[in-house]
């Protein structure tokens, strides 16, 4: 950890609820990142958390667009600091909602186009800022306020969307692992081109737990092999270390699920379904890995 | 340089002399000529702009958005459904205060598919803050272009210009075009509030009602003084390069008992209905309404006012006819013609103001009259 700068760029005190991983996130993003770096933020959870006008919560420029503009907003960004020779880094930090639904079009033609920025989608699995509307993102089964029986349809794969694109670089990663987010965006900066960082950020009033265990619910998303830490470095995939283990030997899905209100009354079936996802991705990805398509 | 050019190419050679740091394009009948024209340009290595290749028109706005507030000149192109589906991104340009210039060849909406030129396109955004001209000729659609850029980064504006040219009616019509060396009449760009990390601000934050609407009285006060820099630059334009431009252009109104006013190509059209109706001894005169927002004061006191809509606000009345009437207090003669590309010739106009019945409204081509 005496890698990462004691310089904070993400002040204390912004309008994020107790518990927010999300804010966790964008603090290591943005040590990681440095002073010469310019944020776009789509509406989002981060739209509120930055503070009201005219106040700021970050020490970096932070460019607020309408919700499905933020790639394309970077776009343009990137290709002006391109025109006037400048190397400061356009960062996208967006929720899941705008980039799995609203925004996926404006993404895919930056991927598409080869931008040079790092899009970083943090990933609650709702609509947050809205109070908990179901996304694209939102796994099967969990409650939302436009599903309160349980979502009847499963995640919507965006990594494997993003991968379609061939950026040079990929990630996911997860706010309860602060370090490897921050080598990820790290790595992500250092390489010229579309890169994405899909970061899984557990959210206690939308996924209805304790604001101190967020860290925990984080954890556990990997150590049940539910969410997968890995990097794809111009198309070759490389497992991250925490995932290694829980890929060999993941823990009871239920550990991940139990205490969480947004999965409470999930159906035995359904609950198998999880399951046969989670056991689907570990092998898609293990095979992958090893070389066995 | 004397040549001769489509209004579409005349617009990508007005963009060529402004030199933009970024274009975001994306095609559109009938605008795609200059999208077109201006990758031509940047591929042969004409122009040195970084040319943005967007999957749609609302990322074509978000786009310039990202690079005018990053630092440089920017422009793009659009028509009809792309200037709709770019509709949020409008509004946000203005608010945000990013001198965008944009061409919009005006045409008609669907359905039915109809590519043709109307006005209805550039009148659904009437309300964002941006600036709004409109053009009669291939040489206006070059001179308005460069003077735009001029007009929407001057401090005292800083609002986003869009210029409006007929669909086919002059995107696609030859006539002869003189192309100036500009030399320093465009100013190199400078944004006061363009992104700079060593001074990092939020921007478009969350923002109070007191706050929100303090910026929204800024807009219409640049507005206001768009005016006044509105004719600096085209006072400037006449010096230099000898062509002069006013809010409307008036035709044999001195003495004119009856005016007819009409925006884009109808109003040259209107000319020659003008001599003809002269020439039958009908005193009338026409005035080309070239500015739409800022929207001028129109001298038309003690005058019959003939108003041609090539645009309908459903339920209410042509656009034209009804800023007529609330800016001068004249009861206009309204004549909804020219939508969807109808054809409307200076015989149809001079039978609009030998018909003339002010106080009503005719669509032309309807025979049921209103």
């Amino acid at each position: 950890m005496s890698a990462i700068p004691k310089e904070e760029y993400l002040y204390k005190c912004t309008s994020a609820c107790a518990g927010c991983s999300s804010s966790l996130c964008l603090r290591y993003v943005l040590k990681a990142a440095g002073p010469d770096s310019v944020l776009v933020i789509p509406a989002c959870c981060t739209s509120v958390i930055q503070g009201t006008y005219p106040g700021t919560a970050m020490s970096v420029p932070v460019y607020n667009v309408a919700f499905a503009a933020s790639a394309a907003c970077a776009s343009g960004m990137s290709e002006a600091f391109a025109a006037m020779g400048r190397e400061t880094n356009v960062i996208v930090y967006a929720g899941d909602g705008g980039t799995v639904d609203i925004g996926i079009q404006a993404l895919s033609g930056a991927f598409e186009r080869g931008t040079n920025f790092l899009y970083i989608c943090y990933d609650n699995e709702a609509y947050g800022n809205t109070g908990m509307q179901r996304s694209g993102a939102t796994p099967l089964g969990a409650r939302t306020t436009t599903t309160p029986g349980g979502k009847p349809t499963t995640k919507k794969d965006l990594d494997r969307i993003v991968e379609a694109h061939n950026p040079p670089y990929m990630a996911t990663a997860c706010s309860a692992y602060p370090l490897d987010l921050y080598k990820k965006v790290k790595k992500a900066l250092s390489i010229e081109g579309p890169k994405f960082i899909h970061v899984l950020a557990p959210c206690p009033p939308g996924w209805r737990y304790p604001t101190e265990k967020t860290v925990e619910m984080g954890k556990l998303a990997v150590k049940t092999g539910t969410w997968i830490l890995y990097e794809r470095e111009y198309g070759k995939l490389t497992i991250n270390g925490p995932s290694k283990a829980a890929m060999r030997k993941p823990a009871p899905l239920e550990d991940y699920i139990r205490g969480q209100g947004r999965f409470k009354n999930v159906s035995p079936e359904i609950l198998n379904l999880m399951r046969q996802q989670v056991q689907q991705n570990i092998e898609r990805l293990s095979r992958e890995e090893a070389g066995v398509c | 340089m004397l040549t001769i050019a489509t209004g579409n190419k005349a617009v990508a050679a007005a963009v060529k002399a402004a030199k933009p740091g970024v274009i975001a394009a994306y095609p559109i009948t009938p605008q795609t000529e200059i999208v077109e024209q201006i990758a031509d340009y940047v591929a042969g290595g004409d122009l040195e702009s970084r040319y943005i290749p967007v999957e749609s028109e609302h990322s074509a706005m978000a786009a310039c958005i990202g690079a005018s507030v990053g630092g440089v000149r920017t422009f793009t192109a659009t028509s009809s459904h792309g200037l709709l589906y770019m509709h949020e991104m409008v509004h946000w340009a203005a608010g945000a205060r990013l001198p965008i210039v944009m061409a919009n060849v005006n045409r008609a909406l669907g359905p039915g598919w109809n590519i043709w030129a109307e006005h209805t396109d550039a009148f659904s955004q009437r309300d964002t803050g941006w600036l709004q001209v409109f053009v009669g000729t291939v040489q206006e659609a070059y001179d308005a272009t460069l003077m735009a850029f001029k007009v929407a980064e001057d401090e005292r504006v800083l609002l986003p210009l869009m210029v409006n040219l007929d669909g086919f009616a002059l995107s696609h019509i030859t006539q002869s075009l003189e192309t100036v060396d500009i030399g320093d009449f465009l100013p190199p760009y400078h944004l006061p509030h363009a992104i700079d990390t060593e001074n990092p601000l939020g921007y478009g934050p969350v923002t109070g009602p007191a706050d929100y609407v303090r910026f929204r009285w800024d807009i219409e006060r640049s507005m206001r003084d768009a005016r006044g820099v509105i004719a600096e630059v085209e006072r400037e334009f006449a010096e230099r390069f000898g062509r002069s431009y006013g809010p409307t252009e008036d035709y044999r109104c001195e003495d004119a008992d009856v005016i007819v006013v009409a925006m884009g190509t109808l109003g040259k059209e209107a000319e020659v209905a003008i001599d003809r109706l002269r020439d039958a001894g009908i005193k009338a005169g026409s005035m080309r309404l070239r500015w739409f927002r800022p929207f001028p004061d129109l001298d038309l006191a003690g005058r019959e006012v003939v108003v041609i809509d090539r645009d309908y606000s459903f339920g209410f009345g042509g656009v034209v006819a009804h800023a007529i009437r609330s800016k001068t207090g004249i009861e206009p003669y309204s004549v909804i013609a020219g939508l969807g590309g109808q054809e409307v010739t200076y015989n149809d106009i001079a039978d609009f103001v030998r018909n003339r019945r002010p106080g009503t409204e005719t669509w032309f081509g309807v025979s049921d009259h209103v």
